[in-house]
């Protein structure tokens, strides 16, 4: 008598015994490596403290040289607008040569230069104020710019209310800012959102990035080709316990921009977890996918780094904006599912759930999910190479 | 002494063969800084061009449609609508399709002619406030050019004080200049001391560590053959990174490349001495490299390559100091867009020397007092 095939409800049992093996097997390896405890929480706190404490676009309290060529009140009264404004710290400088030598050993950002007739001028009212920023910084070196020509003003119309009754100078069209969703223009509030979309993508794609490509360097993949393990099983024990981590790195990331920074969260903390998922099963799907394409430790990791952390950080829009590149760098950026994430974050924390933006970025990165799980599923088959 | 020389030129032999030896390896490293500083290089501004906005003109004068045609004059601005109602408002900035809405109130043009000031309201998308503020200048200037314009225009006296402004070294303020030449320091560093840093993990985990060990080379012998490999594809990689600055870009070089190099291969010796610190600390290639990884980032983002150092808090700025690529990025934009000599540039040399010196020694330490 030939032995009864197995009913379909054993075959189903072995198989999940088989993956729960998988994934008790890949978590202890995880949860026992020093390296994931570095990556999975030291780096998410060092970046937390890093955006949220350290980084900021802000310009303060920027050095500069204030020259006056020949003494008068109202060059006093420009020098004295430079010093008494928050944004710059004035120094008085003898002589312009002695200005630009601070320039030029980055002493100082900038060169304010009051011109030897600037009091005959200003009574005739063509006066001017000479500039000169350290242009290497171009963007802070036009913020400089703005301010000073603020304190420029400032001065002009402290003497003109002084000598009230100067001649009209007549109406002008005056700029009234309005910035929607962040109205305290706190950089943080963008930076938060931005930190999040990094987290996931180094827990994700990093750590998973070395695992295959380490079996097959060791030959311990050759082995799994032995067991009755099936390719998907070896995928589901091998995303699990790094899907895990990440929505760990995803709660601390959430509650220290509640606690610690106080970044509004506009949105649903349903539709955060249901797209946060979806980033996290791309990164890790990105992750495989290098790694059992490539199978080899080093190249799997110099690919990750340029395929997904500098595309996270550099292309996804949450830094630089993408409105203003070459066509094809934002053609480009159309297939850095990083950017997608960013834009949903940004919404969800600043916007509320806005389902015209939500929907969209999120059905394209289930499909890239699922894109590149198939791809992975075909490049990890058990065949020998 | 010989004898010493020779072993290290074996060694070094042996880990070039061992990185270039795979085609895709060797592609990869050569390829990478050009595809990154091509690919940032365009992607990294912070200056506008083409910012889609809305414009809701309830005054619909002359005045108000100068004031408009100077925005879409200045090559930043792209008016994608013209709105009827305030309602219209929301949707186009909530959908991310307008960055700004411009509201020109209905007696702009009335005002200004009876001499007061007219307001211009801008209402900005603060999801990425630092777009937003940037864009706020763009209207700052472009208001003030109009403004200038309706004074000539009217027979009005200009404002009292004007300002001239003028930059140094980079006179159109791009950030691409800033960004290019910081790119090529940053890039290097990553590739280097991941290199570095996976070399020994590498030979640990296959085992032939230990038959280095107890070959006749001193921990000193090794580290230096670990080391040179390691940074001459640092400097090829630095010079595929300049070459994309220079002919494609095309930044102009104002300094010496004798200088440069000199710095850069200072620096890469400090970039490498943390990657051989960290590598001795790695039991595998993946500690290595996630190590390498929680060193490096503080490195990036505390460089001054995203964010301005001086905007820091200072106890941060002081922690930069022990960072190398605060100073080689320093170094390479005052090289490259100052034209500076050797003799200025030693405050970005002195303290690269004492990071390389130190971390190079702590890994021959490591290498000697380490073995599992």
């Amino acid at each position: 008598m030939t032995p009864a095939a197995p009913s379909r409800r054993t075959r189903l049992a072995a198989k999940a015994w088989r993956v729960w093996a998988l994934i008790r097997k890949e978590s202890r390896q995880v949860f026992r490596d020093p390296s994931s405890f570095a990556i999975g929480v030291v780096l998410p706190l060092m970046l937390i403290l890093l955006f949220g404490y350290a980084m900021s676009l802000d310009v303060k309290h920027v050095p500069v040289a204030v020259v006056i060529d020949e003494p008068s009140s109202e060059a006093s009264e420009i020098a004295a607008s430079f010093q008494l404004s928050p944004y710059f710290e004035a120094h008085l400088t003898s002589s312009m040569a002695a200005a630009q030598a601070l320039m030029v050993s980055e002493k100082v950002d900038g060169i304010v230069r009051v011109p030897a007739d600037f009091a005959r001028r200003a009574a005739q009212g063509d006066a001017s104020v000479q500039i000169l920023v350290h242009g290497v910084d171009g963007n802070r070196a036009r913020i400089i710019e703005v301010y000073a020509e603020a304190a420029v003003a400032q001065a002009g119309a402290r003497r003109a209310a002084e000598g009230a009754g100067d001649a009209a100078t007549g109406g002008q069209a005056v700029v009234e800012n309005q910035l929607w969703f962040n109205s305290a223009n706190d950089s943080r509030y963008f930076l938060v959102p931005g930190l999040i979309v990094l987290i996931i993508t180094l827990i994700g794609a990093f750590m998973t990035s070395m695992v295959v490509a380490r079996e097959w360097e060791r030959g311990t993949f050759e082995a799994l080709f032995v067991t009755p393990v099936r390719t998907d099983e070896i995928l589901i024990g091998k995303i699990v316990p790094y899907f895990v981590l990440g929505m760990g790195g995803l709660v601390l990331c959430m509650l220290s921009a509640k606690f610690l920074f106080d970044v509004p969260f506009q949105g649903s903390i349903l539709t955060l977890t249901g797209v946060s998922m979806l980033y996290l099963l791309v990164s890790v799907a990105t992750g495989l996918l290098i790694s059992s394409s490539l199978k080899s430790q080093f190249l799997a990791s110099q690919v990750t780094l340029v395929a997904t952390f500098m595309p996270a950080l550099m292309l996804s829009g949450f830094i630089y904006n993408l409105r203003s590149v070459p066509l094809v760098v934002r053609l480009i950026s159309y297939v850095v599912p990083a950017r997608y994430y960013v834009s949903l974050l940004q919404t969800l924390f600043l916007a509320g759930d806005v389902w015209s933006v939500i929907l969209p970025n999120a059905a394209i990165l289930a499909a890239v999910a699922v894109l590149l799980l198939a791809l992975t599923r075909r490049a990890t088959r058990k065949s020998l190479g | 002494m010989w004898d010493s020389l020779n072993r290290i030129v074996a060694l070094i032999r042996k880990e070039l063969l061992a990185v270039l030896k795979d085609a895709r390896t060797r592609n990869m490293l050569l390829l990478q800084p050009v595809i990154q500083c091509l690919i940032f290089g365009y992607a990294a501004t912070l200056d506008l061009n083409n910012v889609p906005y809305a414009a809701f003109d309830r005054d619909r004068s002359a005045a108000s449609s100068a004031l408009l045609a100077k925005l879409d004059g200045s090559g930043a601005f792209h008016r994608i609508a013209n709105l009827t109602q305030a309602d219209q408002m929301s949707s186009l900035i909530d959908n991310q399709r307008v960055l700004l809405v411009i509201q020109i109130g209905p007696d702009f043009q009335r005002q200004l002619s009876a001499g007061q000031d007219a307001a211009v309201q801008v209402i900005a998308d603060g999801r990425n406030s630092t777009t937003a503020g940037t864009a706020l200048g763009y209207i700052g200037a472009a208001v003030e050019s109009f403004n200038a314009d309706w004074r000539g225009d009217h027979g009005l006296p200009p404002p009292p004080v004007q300002l001239t402004p003028r930059a140094w070294f980079n006179p159109n303020l791009e950030t691409r200049w800033n960004l290019v030449p910081a790119l090529v320091g940053t890039i290097t560093m990553m590739s280097t001391l991941m290199l570095a840093a996976l070399s020994v993990a590498r030979e640990r985990e296959e085992g032939t560590f230990d038959q280095l060990l107890v070959a006749p080379y001193s921990p000193t012998e090794i580290m230096i053959g670990k080391a040179i490999p390691a940074m001459m594809i640092g400097v090829v990689q630095a010079t595929n990174a300049l070459l994309v600055s220079q002919l494609w870009f095309r930044i102009p070089f104002a300094g010496s490349y004798v200088t440069l190099y000199i710095g850069l291969i200072l620096f890469l010796l400090a970039a490498v001495g943390i990657g051989l610190f960290v590598s001795s600390i790695a039991a595998t290639m993946q500690q290595g490299m996630l190590f390498a990884f929680v060193v490096m980032m503080p490195f990036a983002l505390l460089s001054g390559l995203t964010t301005p150092i001086s905007s820091m808090p200072a106890i941060i700025q002081d922690l930069t100091l022990i960072n190398p690529l605060r100073y080689a990025i320093d170094l390479v934009h005052r090289v490259y867009l100052e034209g500076v000599g050797l003799g200025q540039l030693w405050p970005d040399l002195w303290p690269m020397a004492i990071i390389a010196a130190a971390t190079l020694s702590a890994a021959a330490w490591m290498f000697r007092n380490r073995i599992e």
